[in-house]
């Protein structure tokens, strides 16, 4: 089927099968591998992406799903060449990650939720990402860097 | 972060932000997935759903005809000799007959095995073509847990004629003696569920043979590169040269990810086969049946104290159920419990019998601290239930036991019938310094006064306990040192990274030892090509042995660097000094270094090592036990640990803290459960249970580095394991001394909520206790 | 883990969605949120040849407050109910369920109606909706009709639902202004299928005494249901601790359980025996004005 959707502030239009999720498609139609598959079936969080401005399982959506929305990946967080956004610094400042395979979707879910509630306070956070698993960090730094991360989602710096 | 060159670099100790989160935090990393070759095909594997049985047939025919389906690979196809995946560790060859086929060739011995490989045009036609193999498969007995294996009533190797894989024995003085007469003899049966590592990345390969060029190429191997190239390279008949075996980022490893299972070859093979790329990409579904399980073991131990709470020995059998196959790295867990069960302590009397049992499960491997979680469950329960039923303080009994810093080195139990690396010794340091330290971080004084108290209708209870962390594994390890065109620096070393930082904290050790800005540093890791041999990254060994490495490279590189100054700046060249990336002649004249580039500035060293190092240290945990539903809060848990010499703290700190985490699922959460008939249930992540974020919010970590390993130049011990290994026998004992007024007594892992409440169920039931 | 193959359609009318649903016989499925018919796929334990996706289809996701009750359309999503203010009054024991379904994501794409056609017996809704004695609005290709919930739910992960059907909403009767009420359950991790959970109100008339007693139960056997014994037990009296405790012995002893890998049938039993007596205790002392977060664990 013939779909379009904006995809990281860019329109694209591409023919997809039914049978494709909205993750498989980020990944193997239209290049976006930042989006990782750990369990793909909804408990793992590792595909979040960010679709109409929430957070989703990417594994738990078609890509026709997604026609005509606005998704954006980890890869649309931060411009190639710009620096890393306050919420990507903040997770390498509390070395947030180690694998670096939950972290795209750790991202996404806390960039969504920040968005939102920039005042998300510490039970928040770990509470909203205890839907993202991580099997290296024990998640304690994770929480302490979205929490940083936050004060420039308060303030309006969101990139 | 800025760091300069100047003479006194500091970046080994400092907390250097990760170059790899350079990449993965945009999502550029490149896992195995994220890479596609032109013309490539997809491997779905058909898995057996049958635990142990005969095959009778397999009929290609319907799955040959489904469109987009190119092959159907079975046992047969590979030819009258299937391969057999060797033994990496412990390659005992009395054990060989038990190796696993890399398909199921007339048999199957656990479900999951792999029986048909299905090539098809998309991932998903593969999969779809998996239904249309028909398999029939002529059941045979099944042998579903230790206790039926031990009888041999059925047999998964009926030519081995006993479903006992081997025995193992730690001795040390003499346990005989040490019984007779002991004032205090207790026998106690302790047990450990199957789990699993479960990296976040399932498994994947991409396998190319390119004939003309006589080159395979596999993408999407890890952690023992060099060894698994020997292994595929003999199963097809080729060179090791023509095979090239290359790391992509890898989403955790934790001692089950990079060995080599049946896909390691199966992929290759039809990549040969068709003669198009191949890729396959592990599912979770099958991850679960497919990769390594890990610490099913029971053991009945006797411990034998004198009044005073000295320990005179223990004594018992373990019986482990090792799953259908003795694979890679499967005889490591089962030995290790033999010889480290006693830990830091200071057991003079040791006999441990470990039994091998074959199972119609899942072949159990390596996760993170083998057969050390397991053994520091056993004596961290034992000595707890020692010092109640003696009357004494459990701190005080575990400090008249600790092995003092007077008596390093300080010997493990010897082993018997075994490898040639077995005899070992912790290397350096005081148990005594790290235990202290941890009791005054968890503010022990104050919250023993909580112990066995109802609060708010909830009991809470404190433990703490010691381990040692064996780490270093040799014989050796490699690093090539090269200067490129523009100065910079590239280090290649035959460590594998797995997600632990690797590039990082390789980078650091280097540019100390060059004296260069960090940034001056590449490196390079995860290829064949790079290096003559390498060894990869298991047992605590890719720091210790890539960075020792590293700094045997360092002096001929600096060698070659004034070879080279000298001849240009006309001086001697034992007065050339190198400073800020420059060479220096004593009159002041000088060449930087990119100049001297094209004079071949390389050198390649490797470091072998025979000592293991130790690095050791001590747990404390709080929990509040809600007797209603059987949940424990994990109100505080620290962990202190000396590793010898820390190279960057901030990765050291994640790696302990997330082993805690790790350690706690496998405490109170994760079990791979079987039914009596062989199938595995636990089939998702919502059935087989890992820690997420809100579920242990209070992990707190201090490492030290006060006393360096005397075994390399370094002076580091390997480290990320400490973590994990004593959790299981200090969190299960602070569960039971929040519920001593009920007088539970745990003997087995894990501590689920249904389990606990069980506990304490019993007790009530049998009218000796009230909640 | 890949999908099956399936025909994908996007009507925008329930007219066409029910008449392509009628057309396909049983092997259409409709797809709200799609968090659990999607998983089901991937496990390839359904492969329904057509999906009919309900996304377009005009007003079946408003959330309508009235005199006479809550209605909630069938494509409503867990977030909106979520962040519904209003509900905080017209309907906290809702709200209160819906915070423990699953996880943030989850939360954003997940429906009401979706959840009751799903039927899982752990699942928050479809108890719910028994112990509100809530109605389920269904439309399919020869008509509409309002099944009561409690006639809704027939076995595991099947409803009374007709292959041609699909729900439109449910409508939850008006709540009581000085109803008592609490939703407790609980798993082995937050967010988790529930080994049991509890959901109850119930009145006070002058006395004290409580009146109007609903109390379901879920996650524990096939299907949620209500507990008449303890509904009965507790009618009539005041709710305090010996109240509280004796009902949840009660329950312990009425409910139906069973075992599986996760919990024995004994755990099971016991677990609701304990969340109801934390549930009652929690409703009677519970301000009515005030709407307070409340966990099991």
């Amino acid at each position: 089927m013939q779909i379009r959707m904006r995809l990281n502030q860019e329109q694209v239009e591409l023919d997809v099968q039914p049978r494709v999720t909205l993750a498989d498609c980020l990944r193997h139609q239209l290049g976006k591998t930042g989006t990782h598959l750990a369990c793909e079936h909804g408990v793992c969080g590792a595909c979040t992406v960010i679709v109409n401005g929430q957070a989703v399982r990417s594994c738990l959506m078609l890509a026709v799903q997604a026609a005509d929305a606005e998704v954006t990946t980890v890869e649309g967080l931060a411009a190639d060449d710009a620096p890393f956004s306050p919420l990507q610094a903040a997770f390498r400042k509390h070395n947030a990650l180690q694998c670096g395979f939950c972290t795209s979707g750790m991202l996404t879910t806390a960039h969504a939720l920040l968005t939102a509630e920039p005042d998300a306070d510490r039970d928040r956070i770990r509470s909203v990402i205890a839907g993202n698993l991580c099997r290296c960090t024990g998640y304690v730094s994770i929480v302490d860097a979205i929490y940083e991360a936050g004060e420039a989602y308060r303030v309006g710096e969101r990139s | 972060m800025a760091t300069h060159g100047k003479s006194g670099n500091r970046l080994v100790g400092a907390p250097i932000e990760r170059v790899e989160d350079l990449r993965f935090l945009r999502g550029k990393g490149n896992y195995v997935d994220d890479q596609s070759l032109p013309n490539q095909v997809y491997a779905a594997i058909l898995r057996s759903s049958v635990p142990h049985g005969r095959i009778r047939k397999i009929d290609k025919t319907r799955a040959l005809k489904m469109p987009g389906v190119h092959a159907v690979i079975t046992a047969s196809d590979i030819g009258a000799d299937v391969p057999v995946i060797p033994i990496r560790l412990q390659p005992l060859p009395e054990v060989f007959p038990l190796r696993q086929p890399v398909i199921a060739v007339d048999k199957v011995r656990y479900v999951g095995e792999p029986v048909a490989v299905v090539i098809a045009d998309s991932p998903g036609l593969a999969e779809d073509a998996l239904e249309y193999v028909d398999v029939d498969i002529e059941p045979l007995p099944v042998v579903a847990s230790r206790k039926a294996s031990g009888t041999d009533e059925s047999l998964l190797f009926p030519e081995y004629k006993t479903n006992l894989a081997k025995r193992f024995t730690g001795l040390k003085g003499n346990t005989a003696a040490a019984f007779e007469g002991a004032h205090y003899i207790k026998k106690q049966r302790l047990a450990v569920q199957r789990h699993m590592a479960l990296p976040m990345e399932p498994r994947g390969l991409l396998a190319d043979w390119q004939k003309h060029e006589n080159r395979l190429t596999v993408y999407g191997a890890g952690k023992v590169l060099f060894f698994n190239r020997r292994a595929v390279a003999e199963m097809l008949g080729f060179d090791e040269s023509s095979v090239v075996l290359i790391e992509n980022d890898i989403g955790g490893g934790f001692g089950a990810r990079g060995e080599f299972y049946p896909e390691d070859f199966l992929i290759p093979f039809s990549s040969y086969f068709l003669g198009r790329p191949v890729k396959w990409n592990e599912d979770r579904r099958e991850n679960l049946s497919a990769m390594n399980h890990a610490r099913e073991m029971e053991a009945e131990y006797e411990l034998a104290c004198d009044a005073d709470g000295t320990i005179r020995g223990i004594r018992g059998h373990v019986d482990v159920d090792n799953g259908a196959y003795v694979r890679s790295n499967g005889l490591t867990p089962p030995r290790n419990v033999a010889q480290f069960t006693t830990g830091p302590y200071r057991i003079p009397n040791i006999h441990i019998d470990v039994s091998v049992r074959l199972t119609n499960k899942t072949p159990c491997g390596t996760y993170r601290a083998p057969g050390r979680f397991e053994g520091s469950f056993f004596i961290e329960r034992l000595i707890e239930i020692a010092a109640h039923d003696l009357g004494i303080d459990p701190i005080e009994m575990r400090r008249k036991n600790l092995v003092n810093a007077g008596e390093m080195p300080y010997p493990m139990a010897t082993m018997q019938h075994i490898d040639p690396y077995t005899d070992t010794e912790c290397d350096s340091g005081d148990f005594h310094v790290t235990f202290d330290r941890c009791l005054k971080e968890f503010d022990w004084d104050n919250k023993i006064k909580l112990q066995g108290k109802k609060i708010d209708g909830r009991y809470h209870g404190v433990a703490a306990g010691c381990f040692i962390e064996g780490g270093a594994a040799g014989p050796r390890e490699s690093a090539k040192l090269k200067l490129d065109a523009d100065g910079s620096i590239s280090v290649f070393v035959g460590s594998s990274a797995v997600g632990q930082g690797l590039e990082t904290v390789m980078g650091q050790i280097a540019a100390d030892a060059l004296n260069v800005p960090f940034e001056r540093v590449k490196v390079f890791h995860g290829s064949t090509h790079y290096l003559r041999e390498g060894f990869g990254s298991y047992h605590s060994r890719s720091t210790v042995m890539g960075g020792s490495a590293i700094l045997l490279a360092a002096a001929p590189f600096k060698e070659k660097l004034r070879k080279a100054a000298a001849r240009r700046l006309e001086a001697p060249e034992q007065q050339i000094t190198l400073i800020d990336e420059h060479a220096v002649a004593p009159g002041g004249a000088s060449i930087a270094w990119k100049d001297l580039a094209a004079d071949d500035i390389s050198s390649e060293e490797s470091f072998s090592n025979t000592k293991h190092t130790y690095a050791y240290g001590a747990h404390c945990a709080h929990v509040a036990v809600d007797p209603g539903t059987g949940h424990v809060e994990v109100l505080d848990y620290v962990t202190v640990e000396d590793v010898g010499k820390i190279i960057n703290p901030l990765t050291l700190h994640g790696q302990v803290i997330g082993a805690v985490v790790q350690g706690l699922g496998s405490t109170f959460m994760e079990h791979l459960v079987y039914n009596e008939d062989g199938q595995l249930l636990t089939g998702s992540l919502a059935d087989y249970v890992v820690p997420l974020a809100d579920d242990y919010p209070v992990i707190r970590g201090v490492t030290l580095d006060d006393y360096p390993s005397p075994n390399n130049p370094l002076g580091a011990k390997g480290a990320g394991e400490g973590g994990i290994i004593a959790v299981g026998g200090v969190a299960s004992n602070a569960v039971e001394n929040a519920l001593s007024s009920f007088g539970v007594r745990i003997e087995e892992l894990p501590l689920t909520p249904p389990a606990v409440w069980e506990l304490i169920e019993q007790r009530v039931n049998a009218g000796n206790a009230k909640i | 883990m890949k999908l099956p193959p399936f025909e994908y359609a996007s009507p925008g009318t329930l007219q066409e969605a029910t008449a392509l649903l009628a057309k396909h016989n049983g092997e259409a499925r409709p797809i709200a949120g799609g968090q659990s018919l999607l998983p089901l796929m991937a496990y390839r334990l359904a492969a329904p040849s057509l999906l009919i996706d309900l996304a377009k289809i005009e007003g079946l996701n408003r959330i309508e407050i009235g005199e006479d009750g809550v209605q909630v359309g069938a494509m409503t999503r867990w977030c909106q109910i979520e962040a519904e203010e209003t509900l905080t009054h017209a309907h906290p024991l809702m709200r209160e369920a819906v915070r423990n379904i699953a996880h943030y994501q989850i939360r954003n794409r997940g429906t009401i109606g979706g959840s009751l056609a799903h039927a899982d017996p752990a699942a928050e809704m479809p108890a719910l909706a028994i112990t509100c004695d809530a109605e389920i609005y269904v439309t399919g290709a020869r008509g509409s009709r309002v099944v009561a919930a409690k006639n809704f739910v027939v076995a595991p992960l099947e409803t009374s639902l007709k292959p041609d059907e699909l729900i439109t909403s449910i409508r939850f009767p008006r709540w009581q202004p000085h109803r008592r009420w609490a939703f407790l359950e609980f798993s082995k991790r937050r967010g988790d299928f529930a080994l049991g959970g509890v959901a109850l109100h119930f009145e006070e008339d002058a006395q004290g005494h409580a009146t109007a007693v609903h109390v379901g139960v879920f996650g524990t056997g096939e299907t949620p249901g209500r507990l008449a014994a303890v509904e009965d037990f507790v009618t009539g009296k005041k709710v305090d601790a010996a109240l509280a405790h004796a009902a949840g012995r009660m329950a312990r002893a009425n409910v139906q359980a069973a075992s599986d890998m996760h919990a024995s049938e004994e755990y099971r039993k016991a677990l609701i025996g304990t969340l109801l007596e934390r549930a009652l205790i929690e409703a009677a002392t519970r301000r009515t004005e005030e709407w307070k977060s409340c966990k099991s664990a």
